[in-house]
């Protein structure tokens, strides 16, 4: 039995069968111009890769230079993440002082506020009691002031006709 | 008979098996690898291999059935190697598609019956090459070696069902991408 009519046996789209057929001539073609190259049939080489001592090292560098950059970041990582805990710790330790001062304060202002009343009347107290001497003594500098300032002035002021009579002795004498 | 003479007669036998079978080895690793060179280094490889285990081949199946287990093998071990190291050998050999499409024999024919040819060619290289390795392989031992089901479970060590099945999504494959292209 040919190929063709094996192929159309088993498969009922004469595209498909078409194509196959196509397909394996192709490769045969393929396979056949190769082969009158004759390249397939000469003599081939094994072929071994050599490692070169150039090769090692660069290697060995490599792998040197992948191991730093894995210890740095890894390194890196965790300061950063240390830093990040700390200045969790400072900013926490800060919080906790200034709720402390507020919670001072606040006990604080209760505390004036109920001693508020108390102190108002005892200030009123001694604010009565020392006005009688404070009023006394205020009027004593005012007087003593007042008595400085008008001998100041009696004495820089000349007399009212004094001028005049100046002039007139100066004419006479003239 | 003396031990050098049945030694030359293993040798003539084994010379002839490289001469009958050699094209149709060599055809189907073209086929798989795409890759000339390739295809001739595993041919090679594959009686090398042959040659070596020759004596050990007690004729239970065909010489062609034993040869092309060997070749698959190699091919399978060439994939897997080629996928361990896929980093070192970034760039294959293998031709593309459409030059492999290239290759159509001179027969009689029309250049329009030529093109389409070509087209349809390159459309079933598009399809095999979208089908994994099993597939491809037993796609390939069927409708280009012509090996019968039985001969395929044989080589590939596969059931005659799973055969069946692979061929059926492999020719599904290629009818979707020749009627998606049409």
């Amino acid at each position: 039995m040919s190929s063709r009519n094996k192929l159309t046996e088993e498969i009922d789209d004469p595209m498909v069968v078409g194509a196959l057929e196509n397909f394996k001539s192709s490769l045969n073609a393929w396979s056949e111009a190769v082969r009158a190259e004759a390249a397939y049939s000469r003599p081939r080489t094994a072929v071994r890769t050599v490692r070169h001592a150039g090769a090692s090292w660069r290697l060995a560098a490599t792998w040197v230079i992948a191991c730093v950059l894995a210890a740095g970041s890894l390194a890196g990582g965790l300061y950063e993440r240390h830093q990040r805990q700390e200045l969790a710790r400072i900013a926490a330790l800060k919080a906790a002082e200034q709720k402390s001062a507020a919670q001072q304060k606040a006990a604080q202002k209760l505390a004036l506020t109920n001693k508020a009343p108390e102190q108002r009347v005892a200030a009123t107290i001694v604010v009565t009691r020392r006005q009688p001497t404070a009023v006394k003594s205020a009027a004593a500098s005012d007087a003593e002031l007042l008595a400085t300032v008008d001998s100041d002035v009696s004495r820089q002021v000349p007399a009212a006709m004094e001028p005049l009579a100046q002039m007139m002795d100066s004419s006479g004498t003239n | 008979m003396t031990a050098d003479a049945e030694e030359e007669i293993a040798a003539r036998d084994f010379a002839s098996i490289v001469e009958s079978h050699r094209p149709q080895i060599f055809r189907f690793l073209l086929s798989s690898l795409r890759d000339v060179d390739l295809a001739e280094t595993l041919t090679q490889e594959c009686f090398l291999k042959a040659h070596q285990n020759w004596k050990q081949f007690r004729g239970d199946s065909s010489a062609m059935t034993w040869l092309m287990r060997i070749a698959i093998n190699l091919q399978k071990d060439h994939w897997r190697n080629r996928r361990l190291q896929f980093w070192r050998h970034t760039q294959a050999n293998a031709i593309g598609v459409d030059a492999a499409s290239d290759w159509l024999p001179n027969g009689e024919r029309s250049a329009e019956q030529q093109i389409l040819a070509r087209e349809q060619v390159a459309q079933v290289w598009k399809a095999v090459d979208g089908l994994s390795e099993r597939q491809r392989t037993v796609f390939l031992l069927r409708y280009v070696e012509e090996q019968e089901l039985s001969e395929i479970a044989r080589v590939t060590g596969l059931r005659e069902g799973t055969v069946k099945a692979h061929l059926s999504r492999a020719l599904g494959r290629v009818r979707a991408e020749l009627r998606g292209n049409k």
